[in-house]
Protein backbone atom coordinates (compact mmCIF):
# COMPACT_ATOMS: atom_id res chain seq x y z
CA UNK A 1 0.00 0.00 0.00
CA UNK A 2 1.00 3.62 -0.42
CA UNK A 3 0.74 6.37 2.15
CA UNK A 4 1.64 10.05 2.06
CA UNK A 5 4.16 11.10 4.68
CA UNK A 6 4.43 14.71 5.82
CA UNK A 7 7.34 16.16 7.75
CA UNK A 8 7.50 19.46 9.58
CA UNK A 9 10.03 21.95 10.91
CA UNK A 10 13.46 20.41 11.54
CA UNK A 11 12.33 16.93 10.46
CA UNK A 12 11.46 18.47 7.10
CA UNK A 13 14.86 20.13 6.90
CA UNK A 14 16.78 16.99 7.87
CA UNK A 15 14.99 14.97 5.20
CA UNK A 16 14.98 17.77 2.64
CA UNK A 17 11.35 17.06 1.73
CA UNK A 18 8.05 18.11 3.24
CA UNK A 19 5.97 15.38 1.65
CA UNK A 20 6.68 11.99 0.12
CA UNK A 21 4.91 8.87 -1.02
CA UNK A 22 5.91 5.76 0.84
CA UNK A 23 5.27 2.13 -0.03
CA UNK A 24 4.58 0.00 3.03
CA UNK A 25 3.58 -3.62 3.60
CA UNK A 26 -0.03 -4.36 4.48
CA UNK A 27 -0.51 -4.18 8.23
CA UNK A 28 2.03 -1.40 8.60
CA UNK A 29 1.61 1.10 11.41
CA UNK A 30 2.75 4.67 11.85
CA UNK A 31 5.82 3.21 13.55
CA UNK A 32 6.59 1.16 10.43
CA UNK A 33 6.45 4.34 8.38
CA UNK A 34 8.78 6.13 10.81
CA UNK A 35 11.29 3.27 10.79
CA UNK A 36 11.33 3.36 7.01
CA UNK A 37 12.07 7.08 7.12
CA UNK A 38 14.94 6.57 9.55
CA UNK A 39 16.48 3.97 7.23
CA UNK A 40 16.44 6.57 4.45
CA UNK A 41 17.51 9.49 6.65
CA UNK A 42 19.40 8.19 9.72
CA UNK A 43 19.69 11.74 11.08
CA UNK A 44 15.99 11.54 11.97
CA UNK A 45 16.71 8.85 14.57
CA UNK A 46 17.63 11.38 17.28
CA UNK A 47 14.00 12.56 17.24
CA UNK A 48 12.47 9.20 17.98
CA UNK A 49 11.92 9.80 21.73
CA UNK A 50 10.36 13.20 21.15
CA UNK A 51 8.12 13.07 18.08
CA UNK A 52 4.37 12.89 17.80
CA UNK A 53 2.43 11.53 14.88
CA UNK A 54 -0.88 12.24 13.23
CA UNK A 55 -2.87 10.11 10.82
CA UNK A 56 -5.29 11.83 8.44
CA UNK A 57 -4.92 15.13 10.26
CA UNK A 58 -5.64 13.77 13.74
CA UNK A 59 -3.18 12.96 16.51
CA UNK A 60 -2.58 9.22 16.59
CA UNK A 61 -0.53 6.61 18.38
CA UNK A 62 2.47 5.01 16.71
CA UNK A 63 0.66 1.67 16.87
CA UNK A 64 -2.14 3.05 14.68
CA UNK A 65 -2.54 0.74 11.67
CA UNK A 66 -2.30 2.49 8.33
CA UNK A 67 -4.33 1.85 5.22
CA UNK A 68 -3.78 2.67 1.59
CA UNK A 69 -4.07 6.39 0.91
CA UNK A 70 -3.58 7.52 4.50
CA UNK A 71 -1.64 10.68 5.32
CA UNK A 72 0.78 10.19 8.20
CA UNK A 73 2.57 13.19 9.66
CA UNK A 74 5.55 13.24 12.01
CA UNK A 75 5.86 16.22 14.32
CA UNK A 76 8.93 17.37 16.26
CA UNK A 77 8.36 18.99 19.68
CA UNK A 78 6.12 21.99 19.20
CA UNK A 79 6.89 25.66 19.88
CA UNK A 80 3.83 27.70 19.00
CA UNK A 81 2.63 30.77 20.80
CA UNK B 1 -9.22 36.41 8.73
CA UNK B 2 -12.64 37.94 9.01
CA UNK B 3 -12.83 41.69 9.03
CA UNK B 4 -13.60 43.22 12.39
CA UNK B 5 -17.25 43.29 13.32
CA UNK B 6 -17.68 46.01 15.86
CA UNK B 7 -19.00 43.87 18.70
CA UNK B 8 -16.68 45.62 21.14
CA UNK B 9 -18.23 48.94 20.28
CA UNK B 10 -21.75 47.65 20.70
CA UNK B 11 -22.95 45.83 17.58
CA UNK B 12 -23.32 42.28 18.79
CA UNK B 13 -23.42 39.18 16.69
CA UNK B 14 -24.36 35.68 17.70
CA UNK B 15 -22.79 34.20 14.61
CA UNK B 16 -19.75 32.44 15.98
CA UNK B 17 -18.65 29.88 13.48
CA UNK B 18 -15.87 27.57 14.50
CA UNK B 19 -13.85 28.49 11.44
CA UNK B 20 -13.83 32.13 12.44
CA UNK B 21 -12.97 31.47 16.06
CA UNK B 22 -10.07 29.11 15.38
CA UNK B 23 -7.71 30.03 12.60
CA UNK B 24 -4.21 29.78 11.18
CA UNK B 25 -3.31 32.62 8.86
CA UNK B 26 -0.41 34.36 7.14
CA UNK B 27 -2.21 37.68 7.57
CA UNK B 28 -1.42 40.12 10.39
CA UNK B 29 -3.61 39.38 13.41
CA UNK B 30 -6.32 41.77 14.55
CA UNK B 31 -6.87 41.35 18.28
CA UNK B 32 -10.02 43.46 18.30
CA UNK B 33 -11.60 41.30 15.62
CA UNK B 34 -10.68 38.09 17.45
CA UNK B 35 -12.16 39.50 20.65
CA UNK B 36 -15.30 40.56 18.80
CA UNK B 37 -15.79 37.03 17.53
CA UNK B 38 -16.49 35.73 21.05
CA UNK B 39 -18.47 38.57 22.57
CA UNK B 40 -22.23 38.25 23.02
CA UNK B 41 -24.70 40.41 24.95
CA UNK B 42 -24.42 38.28 28.09
CA UNK B 43 -20.67 38.84 28.31
CA UNK B 44 -19.38 41.14 31.00
CA UNK B 45 -15.73 40.60 30.14
CA UNK B 46 -13.48 39.69 27.28
CA UNK B 47 -9.78 39.09 27.82
CA UNK B 48 -7.22 38.96 25.05
CA UNK B 49 -3.76 37.48 25.06
CA UNK B 50 -1.38 38.66 22.35
CA UNK B 51 1.87 36.76 21.89
CA UNK B 52 4.61 38.95 20.40
CA UNK B 53 7.89 38.31 18.64
CA UNK B 54 10.56 39.61 21.01
CA UNK B 55 14.06 40.71 20.15
CA UNK B 56 15.96 38.30 22.38
CA UNK B 57 15.87 34.65 23.39
CA UNK B 58 18.30 32.54 25.42
CA UNK B 59 20.97 35.25 25.22
CA UNK B 60 20.62 35.66 21.46
CA UNK B 61 19.62 38.79 19.57
CA UNK B 62 16.60 37.66 17.58
CA UNK B 63 16.17 39.14 14.08
CA UNK B 64 12.88 37.53 13.04
CA UNK B 65 10.87 34.31 13.41
CA UNK B 66 9.46 32.01 10.77
CA UNK B 67 6.40 30.14 12.01
CA UNK B 68 5.28 26.89 10.44
CA UNK B 69 2.12 24.90 11.22
CA UNK B 70 0.39 21.71 10.23
CA UNK B 71 -2.62 23.82 9.47
CA UNK B 72 -5.62 21.46 9.54
CA UNK B 73 -4.36 19.79 12.70
CA UNK B 74 -3.56 23.15 14.27
CA UNK B 75 -7.10 24.38 13.64
CA UNK B 76 -8.67 21.21 15.03
CA UNK B 77 -6.31 21.38 18.02
CA UNK B 78 -7.46 24.94 18.72
CA UNK B 79 -11.05 23.65 18.59
CA UNK B 80 -10.08 20.90 20.99
CA UNK B 81 -8.59 23.45 23.38
CA UNK B 82 -11.86 25.39 23.19
CA UNK B 83 -13.78 22.24 24.07
CA UNK B 84 -11.41 21.45 26.96
CA UNK B 85 -11.85 24.95 28.35
CA UNK B 86 -15.62 24.59 28.08
CA UNK B 87 -15.54 21.64 30.47
CA UNK B 88 -13.96 23.82 33.19
CA UNK B 89 -15.47 27.22 32.33
CA UNK B 90 -18.76 26.47 30.55
CA UNK B 91 -19.74 30.10 30.27
CA UNK B 92 -16.51 31.15 28.54
CA UNK B 93 -16.15 31.31 24.76
CA UNK B 94 -12.69 31.08 23.22
CA UNK B 95 -11.09 32.14 19.98
CA UNK B 96 -7.53 31.30 18.96
CA UNK B 97 -5.81 32.74 15.90
CA UNK B 98 -2.19 31.86 15.12
CA UNK B 99 -0.10 33.50 12.47
CA UNK B 100 2.45 31.66 10.31
CA UNK B 101 5.21 32.79 7.98
CA UNK B 102 7.90 35.39 8.62
CA UNK B 103 7.16 37.66 11.57
CA UNK B 104 9.21 40.68 12.52
CA UNK B 105 10.07 41.85 16.02
CA UNK B 106 7.00 43.25 17.75
CA UNK B 107 4.47 41.51 15.53
CA UNK B 108 1.71 39.37 17.02
CA UNK B 109 2.17 35.62 16.54
CA UNK B 110 -0.95 34.51 18.39
CA UNK B 111 -4.14 36.14 19.61
CA UNK B 112 -6.43 34.42 22.08
CA UNK B 113 -9.71 35.90 23.26
CA UNK B 114 -11.98 34.59 25.99
CA UNK B 115 -15.36 36.11 26.74
CA UNK B 116 -17.58 35.32 29.69
CA UNK B 117 -20.31 36.86 31.86
CA UNK B 118 -17.68 37.44 34.57
CA UNK B 119 -14.01 38.37 34.39
CA UNK B 120 -12.59 35.48 36.41
CA UNK B 121 -13.66 32.86 33.89
CA UNK B 122 -12.48 34.98 30.97
CA UNK B 123 -9.01 35.42 32.48
CA UNK B 124 -8.74 31.76 33.41
CA UNK B 125 -9.90 30.36 30.06
CA UNK B 126 -7.57 32.70 28.18
CA UNK B 127 -4.58 31.62 30.28
CA UNK B 128 -5.52 27.97 29.89
CA UNK B 129 -5.69 28.34 26.12
CA UNK B 130 -2.19 29.76 25.70
CA UNK B 131 -0.74 27.09 27.99
CA UNK B 132 -2.38 24.38 25.88
CA UNK B 133 -1.34 26.01 22.60
CA UNK B 134 2.24 25.74 23.79
CA UNK B 135 1.76 22.12 24.82
CA UNK B 136 -0.14 20.58 21.92
CA UNK B 137 -0.60 22.88 18.89
CA UNK B 138 1.40 21.65 15.87
CA UNK B 139 3.17 24.97 15.33
CA UNK B 140 6.91 25.59 15.22
CA UNK B 141 9.07 28.68 15.37
CA UNK B 142 12.30 28.92 13.42
CA UNK B 143 14.38 31.56 15.13
CA UNK B 144 16.74 33.67 13.05
CA UNK B 145 19.24 35.39 15.29
CA UNK B 146 22.49 37.29 14.90
CA UNK B 147 24.92 34.59 13.83
CA UNK B 148 22.58 31.76 12.91
CA UNK B 149 19.20 30.12 13.10
CA UNK B 150 17.59 27.39 15.19
CA UNK B 151 14.30 25.53 15.38
CA UNK B 152 12.78 26.06 18.80
CA UNK B 153 11.52 22.77 20.19
CA UNK B 154 9.39 22.71 23.31
CA UNK B 155 6.91 20.07 24.33
CA UNK B 156 6.28 16.72 22.68
CA UNK B 157 2.68 17.17 21.62
CA UNK B 158 0.38 14.65 23.27
CA UNK B 159 -3.20 15.84 23.73
CA UNK B 160 -3.99 12.78 25.86
CA UNK B 161 -1.28 13.54 28.43
CA UNK B 162 -3.49 14.25 31.43
CA UNK B 163 -0.60 15.43 33.60
CA UNK B 164 0.18 18.18 31.10
CA UNK B 165 -3.47 19.19 30.96
CA UNK B 166 -3.67 19.32 34.75
CA UNK B 167 -0.56 21.50 34.79
CA UNK B 168 -2.28 23.88 32.38
CA UNK B 169 -5.38 23.98 34.61
CA UNK B 170 -3.26 24.68 37.70
CA UNK B 171 -1.65 27.68 36.00
CA UNK B 172 -5.07 29.29 35.67
CA UNK B 173 -6.11 29.31 39.29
Amino acid sequence: MHVTVRLFARLRELAGVSELRQELPDGASAKTAWESLVRTWPALAEYEPAISCAVNEEYARFTTPLKHGDEVAFLPPVSGG
Amino acid sequence: MATAPSAISGVYTRTRTVSRRFAVTTDPLDAAAVAASVVTPECGAVTTFIGLVRDHNAGRRVLWLDYEAYEPLARSTFERIGAEAATRWPSAQLAIHHRVGRLEIGEASVVIAAASPHRADAFAACRYAIERVKQIAPVWKHEHFEGGDVWIEGATANPDDEAAQQLAFRRCT
